[in-house]
This record gives structure tokens, sequence and C-alpha cells, in this order.
């Protein structure tokens, strides 16, 4: 079933469907899908008894805004009592403790949460081939991938086997597997989500954010998980607006940058097309369209990944078998159990992350790359920021391919890394991006059309793919 | 150019372990890796300020009052090995036998 929120909330009115049959729906399609391997965990049994707390409060009249809304929930936000495990053997059976900000406030509003979903180890991919419990799924093309590393999240709404989903976004995870699946995803402004409950892969890159049908959707979810939370340090006391008043079906008076690094070599002519199109929508409805440059583009996935790793391989080193995780078997003293247990329990890709990171955090090395990295997160900041004062928000394609074959760049981590080339920038500038489904190849796979915004200025992104979204591209 | 003692070190701060196999992939894999990044010394960025956070935060401070957290028996249901109250590891003294 693939319904938009607007369309459930009115058949929820008419009396066509409640809160449970749309649950119970959602949950023959993700039986039916099985085989896309979306889904880490199902909750159906107290789904189905939390809708059906759901329909009394409707019929009384004290229901939330969301209402009627089921999502998905990548598996590394805690939601607690059940497990969350990032993806990794290392946390096969660790169980949630406590509920992330993200699900507290989605609870509160009266969404149901049907389920979590499957993702590259601890985020750190881009295919969601990285999996501990096997790789997801192209629903359009099972031999292909769905983007990663929430492309469990991105099949679930492609799928119909919920209303949204969330996601998270370290350097596209977010937007790339959007674009792959031919569905929204919006990357808010670092510090506009809590991070509460999220375990952490990169803290200043990582940020939580939805997966839709429409932008419309992604902005009512987002107006509920947005905002200050006490418990995160880096949330951001930025007032939240109503996103979906923001949404005028127009884009009279807005000027969008197209930057020019980013309509290089390296693009697939199909996604050029596609993309070009979208911009042209864009002048029709009214928009100033302006070529821009962001000179640093070149350097973002070098810089990306020094700093990315750096962080990983810090925050990757509580996983040490003590006090939760995997421990290995039959060790003689700590450093043994240390070393066996995350030898053994991570998988290829982590192991990789975190020597690259030790290895730019070493001794001797720290000024060379991290330093030199944040350097030019500077540089590549301030080419946004010089942007931003003559353009609003600026338009680019999410990736440079579409969908590619699973086991194509499994055993080439840089081609692999190169997959982000358009996406890492807004988390290396903290700025909001979206990707909204603009067409299709020759072999009709989605093509992703991104957005980049000024910082907290989601409700603009919103509005203009909220506009394409009517251009029937 | 990074050698497979590097990785050896490497992997011994990360506290992770490979087989020879392994070393000889990673090796590969993180000089071509190292090699990419490399272009940012292309850059003169002498007179540029590093960025670690990127919006503007304050440090806040809050009153100094105790709240509820995890009890420990929360604490301690993922816990591996444990007995009582504790976290249960592998002997870290070294000493005579059952000491």
């Amino acid at each position: 079933m693939t319904k938009t929120f607007g369309r459930i909330k009115a058949d929820l009115r008419s009396g066509a469907a409640s809160c449970e049959s749309i649950t119970m729906e959602y949950l023959g399609s993700a039986e039916s899908g099985r085989r896309y391997n979306a889904f880490l965990s199902l909750f159906a049994e107290k789904a189905v008894a939390r809708a059906r707390e759901i329909d009394r409060k409707l019929k009384a009249g004290t229901a939330g805004p969301l209402a009627g809304m089921v999502v998905a929930v990548k598996d590394v936000i805690s939601l607690k009592g059940e497990r969350v495990t990032c993806g990794s053997k290392i946390l096969e059976d660790f169980v949630a403790p406590y509920d992330a900000t993200v699900i507290e406030r989605l609870i509160a509003a009266d969404a149901v949460i049907i389920g979590k979903t499957n993702m590259d180890e601890f985020a750190m991919g881009s295919s969601t081939e990285n999996s501990a419990f096997g790789r997801t799924k192209l629903p359009q093309d099972e031999d292909r991938v769905p983007g990663g590393s929430s492309g469990g999240s991105a099949v679930a709404v492609k799928a119909g086997m919920c209303t949204t989903a969330l996601g998270t976004d370290t350097g596209g995870s977010i937007r790339q597997p959007a674009s792959f699946t031919g569905v929204v995803g919006l990357k808010p402004t670092y510090g506009r989500v809590s991070r509460y409950g999220l375990v952490a892969f990169a803290s200043s890159f990582d940020q939580i954010g939805p997966f839709a049908l429409t932008a419309r959707d992604a902005a009512t979810v987002l107006r509920v998980i947005a905002g200050r939370d006490e418990r995160d340090a880096t949330s951001a006391d930025v007032p939240v607006p109503d996103y979906e008043k923001a949404l005028t079906g127009d884009v009279r008076g807005v000027t969008i940058g197209i930057p020019k690094e980013y309509y290089g070599e390296a693009l697939d002519p199909a996604i050029r097309a596609g993309v070009e199109k979208g911009i042209e929508a864009l002048k029709a409805g009214g928009a100033k369209v302006r070529e821009v440059s962001l000179p640093h583009t070149d350097y973002t996935i070098a810089a990306y990944y020094i700093l990315a790793t750096a962080e990983a391989s810090s925050n990757l080193a509580r996983y040490d078998g003590a006090r939760y995780g995997y421990r290995a078997k039959d060790v003689r003293d700590l450093t043994e159990m240390y070393t066996r247990s995350r030898s053994e329990g991570f998988g290829a890709e982590v192991k990789r992350r975190i020597m690259l990171g030790t290895y730019v955090l070493s001794a001797g090395y720290y000024d060379a790359y991290y330093r030199k990295g944040q350097k030019v997160r500077r540089l590549i900041q301030n080419d946004f920021l010089e942007a931003f004062k003559s353009v609003d928000c600026l338009v680019t394609p999410t990736s440079p391919s579409t969908a590619f074959k699973a086991g194509e760049k499994i055993d080439d981590p840089l081609q692999m890394y190169l997959s982000d080339i358009y996406t890492t920038s807004a988390n290396l500038a903290g700025i909001p991006g979206i990707s909204i489904p603009c067409g299709a190849d020759k072999q009709g796979l989605p093509i992703g059309l991104q957005i980049l915004g000024k910082h907290f200025d989601e409700a603009t992104i919103l509005r203009v793919a909220d506009f394409l979204e009517t251009c029937n591209m | 150019m990074v050698t497979v003692k590097d990785v050896e070190h490497i992997a011994k701060l990360a506290r992770l372990e490979f087989s020879e196999e392994e070393k000889q992939k990673f090796t590969h894999q993180l000089n071509r890796i190292l090699e990419y990044v490399e272009k940012l010394n292309q850059l003169d960025t002498a007179t540029v300020e590093p960025l670690s956070h990127v919006i503007d935060l304050q440090n806040r401070m809050r009153d100094d009052v105790v709240r509820p957290g995890l009890t420990a028996e929360e604490a301690l249901m993922n816990a591996p090995a444990k007995t009582d109250k504790f976290f249960k590891v592998p002997k870290t003294v070294k000493g005579e036998e059952g000491g």
C-alpha cells in the first residue's frame, strides 16, 4: 500500500480505513516483500495493539497529529526493549534500555512503529550490502542495491511497508538511497534533530531524518521530531516552523543556484537530463535560476573520509566486549578480550574505516590528515555560505549514477566512497538537503534530484521539492 | 606509503587483528585511499581556521540536580558477563593463581 499521509487521514475521516486496518495492510506488504530484506525486526502484535489504542483515541477526538501514520525505523535508533543491532554482529543481541528522543516524539504524536530496518553496518556504506544480516534488495530490480546506508528504510517506504521511515545521514545515507529507490529523503540541518538514542558513527556529521512518498509527509515528520532536546548538547535551540505551511505550491521569487562543479564529466547523461528537466520546471514556475560555483567540491570526499573515519574510530572504541555487545569466547586477558571481540564482531568495512581513522589520528599524522581535513571542511562550508549570499537554495543531482548492481563496488572501497560525491558536502557544511524522484533512466531506474538549503532553512527546500512534485516529471 | 608493518601497528592501536592475507589487502586498500586524499595538499590552508563544529553553539549549563538515570539492572541487562551488580571481565592483574 503506497498512500500518502494526507490520503490516510482522509480515509480515517471517511471511515474507509482505521489505524488498525492500515497497520495490517503494511504488515501484509512487509510479509509479502520479505525477500527484499528491508526489515531486521517487525513488531506485528505490538503495532496492531497500538493501532487499536489510537483508533480509540481517534474516536474520542484525542489523537495526536501522526495518528494513522505507520513508521519504520533504521536499526541504529534506540527503541526501548527492542534490539538495536546497527546491522552488526557485535550488537546482534543488544537490547535498547531507553527510547531515542525521536522515538519518544513519534510515539507521543501517535505514530505506530512497525519495525526496525536493515542498514550498512554502523551506517558505513552506500549500498546496504555491508549488513551482517544480508543485503537489502532494490524492489524494482532485485539484482541491484537500494543505496545506503539507510537502504532498508528507503525500500520499506517504496514497497508500501510503512507510511514514512526514519534514516540517518552522515555522508548521504538518507538522500542516496532515496534517489536509488525513488522516494523522498530529507537530511535536516546538523543540530535540527536530537541524536539522543542514536548509536554514533561520526558525531559531527550524523543527523536523523525522514523518508516519505512526498515532501509534505517528510515535512510532517520533521515538525514532530525537530527541536531542542536537553539530552543532546548539540541539538540547536532554533524555533521549529510549521513546515507544511511553507508548502505554498509555487516557487515564485525563489532564487535557485546551479553549482557548476556538480555537473561535471562523472555525471551520467540520463541523470543530467533528468535534473535539467527539473530546473526547466522551476524556471517555468517563476523561480530565478543562476549558475554558482562551489570551488572546493573536488575535495569533499577526501575531507569527508578523513574526518568521518577519525570520528568513527573514536566512537567505535566503546565496543570492547566488556559492558555490552559481543564478547569472544575463551579469552585469557583483557587485551585479548578487546582484540578478539572486535575482530570477530566487526565486518570488513567497519574495520577498514576504524583503521583509516586510527591512522589519521595517530602520532605524526594528526596535522597532515585530521587537521588538514578540518581546514578543508572550513573552505567547503565557506563555499556554501558564499553561494547562499546570492541564492536561496541549490539544485544538483543526488548521485552520479542510478542504482548499481550488487557486488559491483563491494571490493573497491574508493569507488564506493565516490558514489557519495554529491552528498557528503552537505554533511561537511552542516546544511540541510533533500532528494526527490525526478524521472528514470532508460532501464527505468529512478533518478534523484537534490536540493540543498541554508542552515535551518528546511522550509525552502521542502517548498521547492513540493512544487517539483506537482510538475509531473 | 603504508607498509604491512604500519598496518600491524595501527591494528594494535585499534585493538584489531588480521590474517596475513587481510593485512596485504588492507595495506593495498589503505594506500589507495591515502593516495586519493593526498589531493588535499593541493590546497594552501596555512591561514585557514580548522572547522570542528558546523553550527554556532554555546555551552549551556544546567543546574546540578540529581535526576533518574538507568538502574543498575538496566545498565547490566546487556552485559556479556556479570556478577552481582558488576560487569565481569577476565583477570587484569597478573599474580598468583587465585590471587
